[in-house]
């Protein structure tokens, strides 16, 4: 079957700097792949790439058929790709509601005039807006705090509502960029079972950036290893973990 | 136009970019040190002419004395305003601090006026400078010679300061990296308000300078020249010594020499530089001689 | 659903309260003729005028949190634009004694509502051009070059003779506003504002404001979206000029200098960056103060004593209120909330949560 998501030979250089070398990848509908390093291996660069925040400065990004390289972020994002971020970006001053009701805006048909003067097709599409976004929230727990101003929410929860806003925008690949950061085991166990209850039940197919190794030998299916900007690894958990080179770019690391 | 006639507008360029290249500066380092744009700085400038002004015809002083005066008392109102407003500010978001810079601005020009009267005044220029001459056939007054040479002492000291002392070795550090700075000891808030103060001190010999040059003084005689010499200083490359020198004298040689070859575009004089600036933030942004500063995502 | 109920109540009370305010307020304009002071109605549609302009720019720098100066480009255009339309014919004969006006301006002499509509549809337009530009700048940069626009502007009204005048300016412009006028346009600009704020629109624009970068990844389109609150605001703007033109009567290049731009910026400032009543708060408050400034500036006798004018005082004062908010009181009157009926609705419709008015689901 055909790849979801496909990169191929993709490279990222800023200026004299190599971040990202020759990455390639296929991952498949369905399925729960993470990508793992040290530090500054390069993880979130093709995060960026993929999204359109990059331009790679090689190679080529293939989405459900459609070559996307160096496409807009809104464009990509309208193609069906989604991402939370390392460093949670919220649009704190908003309500937790109006956070999720963002990701419809771009799907939304009436024009200006049509929203403000509340035509009665806008009425429609912000009804239906405001339906889906408390059904999304209900189904990940937020719902109390709809009418939150979002800063305000434990952290916890913003984490869960950074994911809501991006299921929002009805993405067939979702990406995570380290999702367990700064939670504690219990959060983290929950977070686990989260993202495999959204994978369920919204078809989805999630690609995930992941330091902590509980989460990612957890639920991953999938494993690739990145250092220094280059693919070292790939395999199922339980091979990754003995993997003599993982072993050493990790302690490489600790070293440091 | 002949020979004489160009030579003539070249002297008169290079004085007015050597008085750019002053204001210039001054801008440049607040901002490499900072990401502040001091909107007053123009500001500064005029109060260094006032001071200079009422040091001679007020308190009756030698000029020589009442400059050098004028000059160090700027410097402490360059220190004053950082103090005052801006440090303050230092983690708020930059629009909040480049607001408050406007509102300085604001502020010494209507200060200005209430104290000093809106008429203009005119600054008395001392002798030396006002000797006319006629060097084959070009003719000029002595200043224009003069402030190119004053202005380059000072910008020798400059960068003497700033690369052969350990407070210029401070200023660099600081301007590439404020907190590995201050981690390593350094007194960062001592080191920006001496950035202010040798910033102000500039404005301050170009604005004197200026009023020699064009010897009327009033309230809002900083507004375009300080626009203008950021205009340079952005050309040059903002953050940089060495840029806010190039793009002062190039912008006061074009300035000159547009004019000088198109007379009927003098009107627009203003919205050329204008236009500079805006043509140079669009295609790039970091000027002659800068370096360019990308977000983390 | 108990909600939706709850919502739909608020909202019925709520427009039963706009409506009922303002016949209230047009009934007190409609005896204001007879009982106020003209000076008084003098500053109540300055104070319109202002409420209008300082609310369209806080659409840009309050609710889609880009700064920008040159809101002072498009007031001008608009100014000019009425002025240059609703003219007599012979009275711009007369005053365009340097160089003559071009044709079609001439010649033309408009009722003074379309050319208000084509006041705001020029700033539109100019505010569209310049945003195209003007957006791939951010932050300092952004708020520097459309100050650049915004003098540029000046330059050209005091060179281009055969259109504006140059410095000599336009007199004699039809004084066609009145409160119904300027205080219709306030409302009408508040509501809109009000609207957008509240719709899908209005929470991009604000998505934009609180963070770009995941603005982007949820799928806003960050330049259609910067480019369509500017033409908005430029719309708003030059309508606001129109206006201005026709209550000043009068008006010259230097009228727009950045020095109104830094008014409206204190307004907005002042009001809170993102509340639109606030700016109208705010205008009214700045209007007022302005004149009771303007009597410290002139000698005045209390008695016995005669104290000398100072003039130049508001600028102190005003320079002075700016430096202040911005160290100790950024968020100004309002913040970025709105005045609204809500001390009342909440009395009658509580709806739990913490929350902010402008939210997606009270319009």
């Amino acid at each position: 079957m055909e790849a979801l998501l496909k990169l191929e030979g993709v490279t990222m250089d800023f200026g004299g700097l190599r971040a990202v070398n020759n990455f390639n990848i296929e991952i498949r509908k369905g399925e729960l792949v993470g990508l793992i390093g040290p530090n500054g291996a390069g993880k979130t660069t093709v995060f960026n790439m993929i999204t359109g925040v990059y331009v790679p400065t090689a190679g080529r990004i293939y989405f459900d058929g459609e070559d996307i390289t160096g496409k807009s972020t809104n464009y990509i994002i309208s193609r069906g790709i989604a991402r939370t971020f390392q460093n949670i970006r919220l649009f704190k001053e908003l309500t937790v509601l109006d956070n999720v009701m963002t990701s419809f805006h771009y799907q939304l048909k009436s024009n200006i005039f049509k929203a403000v003067f509340r035509s009665p097709g806008y009425r429609e599409e912000e009804k239906r807006m405001v339906e889906e976004a408390r059904d999304l929230l209900s189904k990940l727990g937020l719902l109390e705090y709809e009418d939150f101003i979002a800063g305000g929410l434990p952290y916890g929860q913003q984490r869960r509502l950074e994911i809501a806003r991006a299921l929002a925008t009805h993405p067939k690949l979702l990406l995570l960029d380290e999702p367990a950061a700064g939670m504690n085991p219990q959060e983290t166990q929950d977070l686990m079972d989260f993202i495999r209850m959204i994978r369920d039940e919204f078809g989805l197919t999630i690609f995930l950036i992941e330091h902590d190794m509980k989460v990612v030998m957890g639920i991953c299916e999938r494993i690739r290893v990145l250092d220094h900007g280059i693919s070292i690894a790939e395999g199922p958990p339980e091979a990754i973990q003995k993997n003599p080179k993982v072993i050493e770019a990790y302690l490489g690391e600790a070293e440091e | 136009m002949d020979l004489t006639g160009f030579l003539q507008q070249l002297a008169n360029g290079i004085s007015l970019g050597s008085l750019y290249a002053l204001v210039a500066i001054g801008y440049t380092m607040v901002y490499g040190i900072i990401r502040l744009i001091n909107f007053a700085h123009g500001d500064i400038m005029m109060m260094g002419c006032y001071f200079a002004y009422f040091g001679i015809l007020m308190f009756h002083l030698p000029w020589e004395i009442s400059w050098i005066i004028a000059v160090v008392l700027t410097a402490l109102l360059g220190v004053l305003t950082y103090v005052g407003a801006y440090r303050p500010l230092r983690r708020a978001p930059r629009i909040s601090a480049l607001i408050t810079a406007i509102g300085v601005s604001f502020f010494l020009e209507s200060i200005a006026l209430v104290v000093y009267g809106g008429r203009p005044k005119a600054f008395p220029r001392p002798h030396v400078f006002d000797i006319e001459m006629n060097i084959k056939g070009v003719y000029m007054v002595s200043f224009t010679i003069w402030i190119p040479i004053i202005a380059g002492i000072l910008l020798v000291g400059l960068i003497y300061l700033i690369y052969k002392t350990k407070t210029g070795m401070a200023m660099r550090a600081v301007a590439t990296d404020l907190e590995t700075t201050s981690l390593m000891g350094v007194n960062v808030d001592k080191v920006i308000s001496i950035t202010f103060a040798v910033g102000s001190a500039l404005a301050a010999a170009g604005g004197i300078m200026w009023a020699v040059k064009f010897p009327q003084i009033n309230p809002y005689m900083g507004i375009m020249p300080g626009l203008k010499a950021f205009i340079a200083a952005v050309f040059g490359g903002i953050g940089n010594v060495f840029g806010a020198m190039l793009g002062g004298f190039i912008l006061g040689m074009a300035e000159i020499l547009i004019v000088a070859f198109m007379p009927q575009i003098a009107g627009y004089r203003d919205a050329i530089a204008f236009s500079l600036l805006i043509i140079i933030l669009l295609f790039k942004p970091t000027g002659l001689l800068g370096e360019s500063m990308k977000e983390k995502v | 659903m108990e909600r939706e109920l709850i919502l739909q109540k608020r909202k019925r009370l709520r427009i039963a309260l706009n409506v009922i305010f303002l016949a209230l307020f047009f009934l007190f304009l409609s005896k204001a003729d007879d009982f106020l002071d003209p000076y008084f109605i003098r500053i109540l549609n300055v104070s319109a005028v202002y409420t209008t302009m300082a609310m369209a720019y806080n659409l840009v720098n309050g609710t889609l949190g880009q700064f920008m100066l040159g809101p002072n480009a498009f007031i001008a255009l608009g100014a000019y634009t009425v002025a240059l339309l609703t003219m007599p014919v012979q009275k711009k004969a007369l005053a365009f004694i340097i160089e003559p006006l071009i044709w079609p301006l001439n010649s033309i002499c408009l009722p003074f509502l379309p050319a208000l509509i084509l006041a705001g549809i020029i700033g539109a337009i100019a505010a569209y051009l310049l945003g195209i530009p003007s957006f791939k700048l951010r932050g300092d940069y952004l708020a520097i070059v459309t100050l650049g626009f915004g003098e540029i502007m000046v330059v050209l009204a005091s060179n281009l003779i055969s259109i504006t005048n140059g410095a000599l300016g336009l007199k004699d412009i039809p004084g066609y506003v009145n409160l119904y006028w300027t205080w219709g346009w306030a409302f009408f600009t508040y509501f809109f504002m009000r609207w957008l704020r509240t719709s899908s629109y209005g929470r991009a624009f604000e998505a934009i404001r609180e963070d770009e970068i995941a603005a982007e990844a949820v799928g806003i389109d960050i330049k259609k979206h910067k480019l369509l609150a500017l033409t908005i605001a430029g719309f708003f703007l030059g309508v606001g000029g129109g206006l201005l033109a026709s209550l000043l009567g009068t008006i010259d290049p230097k009228l727009f200098s950045f020095f109104f731009t830094f008014n409206l910026l204190i307004i907005i400032v002042l009001g809170g960056l993102g509340s639109f009543t606030g700016s109208a708060i705010a205008a009214f408050i700045f209007v007022l103060l302005s004149e009771m400034l303007r009597s410290v500036e002139s000698p005045m006798n209390i008695g016995p004593f005669h104290i000398p004018g100072i003039p130049g005082m508001r600028m102190v004062v005003f320079s002075l209120l700016l430096i202040f908010m911005m160290l100790y009181w950024q968020r100004g009157l309002m913040g970025r909330k709105e005045l609204s009926w809500d001390f009342i609705i909440d009395r009658i419709y509580p709806l739990k949560g913490v929350k902010d008015v402008g939210s997606a689901t009270e319009a």
